[in-house]
């Protein structure tokens, strides 16, 4: 699309459209508000993690006074959903995970409804459980679902070249296995929906979900109703991140219980139940073979994926999908091949979560990136660069870079962070307890989406109206990242007028054209380009309007400053007449038009076959982290010194903005590195809680130090990629080889607390065992 | 019915009364009853400041604090931060600084600084780090909103 020269929006640093509400604290988000009539929903889930259900005994809680409805799966239209269609609102027989939902009570207050569910008597009879995916794929290990007696729902197998060939034929070979664990999402604002039926039967929802379309569909098939039935509204988002990308039980139950009630019901979830029973990231176990040639050049590599599936499928499953492009194209490798099983256990279930199983594909793969230049003889930077890709490359998958930053990332990171002369320099460093190390990691991850679905487009409708407003009506959603900012700057960009007279309207399916949903990092591209298609055809319109009535050459004409500007042959641009008054001419006119345009933007990607070949995505996003850090040898403590980033964005539309989704986005990835864990010991969770469960604060966040590397994608609105989940990917992977930098070993599972690195750094004899712990 | 205590204290400037069972936390009577919805109910267990309000310009835990600790006091929500011509430089800081994405824990986030700023008029970075300390914050990382106190102090309060 086309670039002008000189650009006021665009690249500028423009606070969020709606932070002014939001700072005030007057914006409502889902708990706080109230719907007349509106009833308290609670759920009653297992307490065990596989048993049969004998019987539920509701009738203690149905006398709570204040209690409309009890409802259990005796009482509804069981429907099953979800990806593996193994979920369902109810469970009535079996149960599978300890979040399994038995029991819903709707009441006039919150207490009301938590006693209740606590006077709901439930008679099991336990069922031999699995913990570990690698028990449940043994012969004869308890069957979970009886449709699958091998415990493996889904595998995926994906392979280009000859990985046994280049093996044996390669000069270095490296092997490990990780193991990734849980870690919880923790949106500040927790899980929550309010189902209310009219008196038409009409359904509306006010819910967080991030994919509102795809959404009211499956909720129309889990509760019996017409798609067309569902109104679905998108209040503001207490934080996503992945999180609301399925439907979960307690959406589906609030519009039983609201149905059987005939009542608004809101459900809103305490933080206990939050770490309990919303979606976590997916553990892995990697086991990966890499080998390069005697220069250093990649020869191929060999991964196999186990995916604990927990009770239940949501889209954790999945993310085999994203792990095998970071294996086959993050670098040129001519032979790879990526195998995944997927195994039921009774665990917890996970979903998606920003990186989308790239985060644990990246740690592992950009391990081994250092482990081969190791034993090659170079230095891990020019490793690196001797492999990345480059612009044009079509990878052995298919994926096409049309424009490919990798090289300037990881020159950006190594320069601005000092990275060959401090490791030059700390190689003197002896005998001291505390060591510092530099590490470093790239990323590749989609930028445009991910064509998963027949479409992965995004609808726009742009009304011009009489006052010089204009409105953006988009199908995309903004979960609290920006995205209505940034498609408004594009839309004032291209018709010259000034920011605050454009409102975009995004959060009512009643209202907004159709799209698939925020994931993939697709929104500032896809609902970007629609945008821009929209706002386009609506300044051809006025240009040609303008042109007309006042018989000049539509070429000298342009729009600026809420105006036609009119530029003759040779001379200076001056105003010709305000937009306003253009559009109530077209309106009140012989002409009788009002100034509305609508785009589809379909995306240039396409669909994988069978054997996950082809371009995706329409443009991807390329990284590079390095970070510093320091390891106290004698407590295992690893602190974070500096955090150097550079991204290829394509190209910044809101300096702003972006600069906190790349510092949102490497915190998140620090968490992931070094504290985060939901603890998970035989089905059960031990941490539910944030005292146990550590985020990062405010005093542990290092300086981060980011760098925009802008190349431009010619598809791109203005030459812009996604980048929304980048930022977090390749940080582990740049602490563990920081830390192995400092110290000389290798860790292979997350997170890097002070426990598991002492235990390191004795097992490998570097510190000695006092025994003091 | 658990017996009423009857409080009266100033709320956002306004002297304001209530009854309250002894149990109620003041983050239920100032957002049930007053309707002010900016403190948020994050934890519930005093674990990530979401809930933070000013009691004599003293920064609590709404969540765990008792209501009937209000009586006589003064208390500030993060709407009361507000003057009349809107946003007070802090809340516009935190704007323009881009320390607001979601925005679920922005009023909390200002009530701490605000108290970090009333006992440092000009703090250092690390003053500010510690005073946020007990706010959790899922999107921003932090530095913005770090950042965004620095402004409003440089900014002539
Ligand atoms: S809600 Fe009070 S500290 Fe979290
Ligand atoms: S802005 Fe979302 S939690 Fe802080």
């Amino acid at each position: 699309m086309s670039q002008q020269a000189s650009m006021r929006w665009i690249g500028a640093r423009v606070p969020k459209l709606d932070a002014p509400w939001k700072a005030s604290g007057e914006v409502r988000y889902l708990p706080d508000f109230v719907v007349g009539g509106m009833l308290h929903g609670k759920i009653r889930r297992s307490d065990r993690v596989h048993a049969r259900v004998k019987s539920i005994d509701t009738s203690a809680a149905k006398k709570v006074p204040g209690v409309h409805v009890v409802l259990t799966a005796k009482d509804v239209e069981n429907v099953a959903f979800g990806h593996g269609k193994d979920n369902t609102p109810f469970k009535g027989d079996v149960v599978r995970c300890i979040r399994d939902e038995l029991a819903a009570v709707a009441a006039d207050t919150e207490e009301a409804a938590e006693e209740a569910c606590r006077l709901i008597r439930v008679e099991y009879e336990d069922l031999p459980a699995l913990f570990d995916p690698r028990a449940a794929l043994e012969r004869g290990a308890p069957v979970i679902y009886p449709e699958w007696p091998d415990n493996k729902p889904f595998t995926y197998r994906y392979a280009h070249g000859d990985v046994k060939k280049a093996a044996a034929e390669s000069a270095h070979v490296v092997e490990d296995e990780f193991d990734l664990t849980w870690v919880s999402h923790c949106c500040m604002g927790t899980s929550a929906i309010i189902a209310a039926f009219d008196t038409g039967g009409r359904l509306t929802l006010n819910s967080l979900t991030q994919v509102p379309f795809l959404y009211r569909r499956d909720m129309a098939a889990i509760v019996g109703m017409k798609p067309e039935d569902i109104r679905v509204i998108q209040p503001t988002i207490g934080g996503a991140f992945g999180s609301k990308l399925d439907i979960y039980p307690f959406e589906p139950i609030a519009v039983h219980l609201a149905r059987a009630a005939r009542r608004p019901v809101r459900i809103v979830f305490s933080r206990q139940e939050e770490f309990l029973a919303s979606p976590t990231r997916q553990p892995a176990i990697i086991k990966l073979k890499s080998g390069c040639d005697a220069r250093g050049r990649f020869t191929f590599r060999d991964a196999y994926v186990l995916l604990d599936n927990g009770g239940h499928t949501s889209w954790g499953a999945t993310i085999p999908f994203v792990m095998m492009q970071t294996f086959s194209s993050l670098y040129r490798v001519p032979h790879v091949r990526f195998l995944t099983d997927v195994a039921y256990t009774n665990n917890p279930y996970s979903g998606s979560f920003r990186g989308y199983g790239n985060l644990q594909a990246t740690f592992a793969i950009e391990q081994h990136v250092d482990r081969l230049a190791e034993k090659t003889g170079l230095d891990p930077l020019k490793m690196r660069l001797l492999n990345a890709q480059e612009p044009g490359e079509e990878t052995g998958q298919g994926l096409k870079f049309v424009s490919c930053g990798l090289r300037d990332c990881l020159d950006s990171a190594a320069k601005r962070s000092r990275y060959e002369e401090k490791r030059a320099a700390k190689k003197g460093e002896s005998g001291r307890r505390v060591k510092r190390g530099l590490g470093m990691a790239s990323m590749l991850h989609v930028g445009g989406g991910a064509k998963i679905y027949r479409s992965d487009g995004c609808g726009s409708v742009l009304s011009i109206d009489d006052f010089g407003k204009v409105t953006l009506v988009t199908g995309s959603t903004d979960i609290g990242q920006g995205s209505e900012t940034v498609l408004a700057q594009i839309v004032a960009e291209v018709l010259g007028v000034h920011l605050d007279r454009v409102k975009v309207v995004n959060s009512d399916t009643d209202v907004k054209p159709w799209d698939v949903g925020v994931h993939a990092s697709r929104t500032s591209y896809v609902a970007g380009n629609s945008a821009m298609m929209a706002a386009t055809q609506a300044r051809e319109k006025l240009l040609k309007a303008a042109a007309e009535q006042h018989r000049l050459p539509v070429e000298e004409l342009s729009l600026a400053d809420n105006a036609v500007m009119h530029t003759p042959k040779s001379g200076v641009a001056k105003k010709l007449e305000p937009i306003d008054r253009l559009v109530r001419s077209l309106h009140f006119s012989d002409r009788a038009e009002l100034l509305i345009t609508q785009a589809y933007f379909e995306p240039g990607s396409v669909k994988q076959d069978k054997e996950f070949r082809g371009n995706v995505s329409p443009t991807y996003a390329f990284g590079t982290h390095v970070v510093e850090v320091e390891v106290e040898l004698d407590t295992g403590l690893v602190k974070v010194l500096g955090v150097w980033a550079a991204h290829d964005v394509g190209k910044v539309l809101n300096a702003l903005g972006i600069e906190g989704q790349i510092e949102g986005g490497v915190v998140m990835g620090l968490g992931y590195a070094l504290t985060e864990q939901l603890k998970i010991e035989r089905g059960k969770v031990l941490n539910p809680a944030f005292r146990d469960y550590h985020l990062l604060t405010a005093p542990e966040v290092p300086p981060i130090d980011c760098d925009y590397i802008e190349t431009e994608d010619p598809t791109g609105p203005f030459g812009a990629k996604g980048v929304g989940e980048a930022p977090a990917i390749c940080v582990a992977a740049a602490i563990a080889n920081a830390v192995y930098d400092a110290t000389g070993v290798r860790f292979t599972a997350l997170p890097l607390t002070p426990e598991r690195v002492l235990d390191g750094l004795i097992a490998a004899g570097v510190t000695k065992d006092v025994g003091a712990r | 019915m658990q017996p009423q205590v009857e409080i009266r204290f100033t709320l956002n400037h306004r002297v304001v009364t209530a009854a309250v069972p002894p149990t109620m936390a003041l983050l239920e009577l100032v957002r049930d009853r007053f309707q002010l919805t900016g403190a948020k109910l994050g934890c519930g267990e005093g674990e990530c400041g979401a809930c933070a309000l000013l009691m004599d310009g003293e920064p609590v835990l709404g969540c765990l604090t008792p209501a009937v600790d209000a009586d006589g006091r003064e208390v500030l929500t993060a709407e009361g931060l507000c003057g009349a011509k809107g946003l007070s430089p802090l809340q516009q800081a935190f704007v323009n600084e881009g320390a607001v994405q979601c925005g679920y824990c922005t009023p909390g986030m200002e009530i701490a600084a605000e108290a970090v700023l009333l006992e440092h008029p000009t703090p250092t970075v690390e003053e500010i780090r510690r005073g946020l300390e007990g706010n959790l914050c899922r999107c921003t990382g932090y530095v913005a909103i770090v950042e965004a106190v620095q402004a409003a102090a440089g900014g002539g309060r």
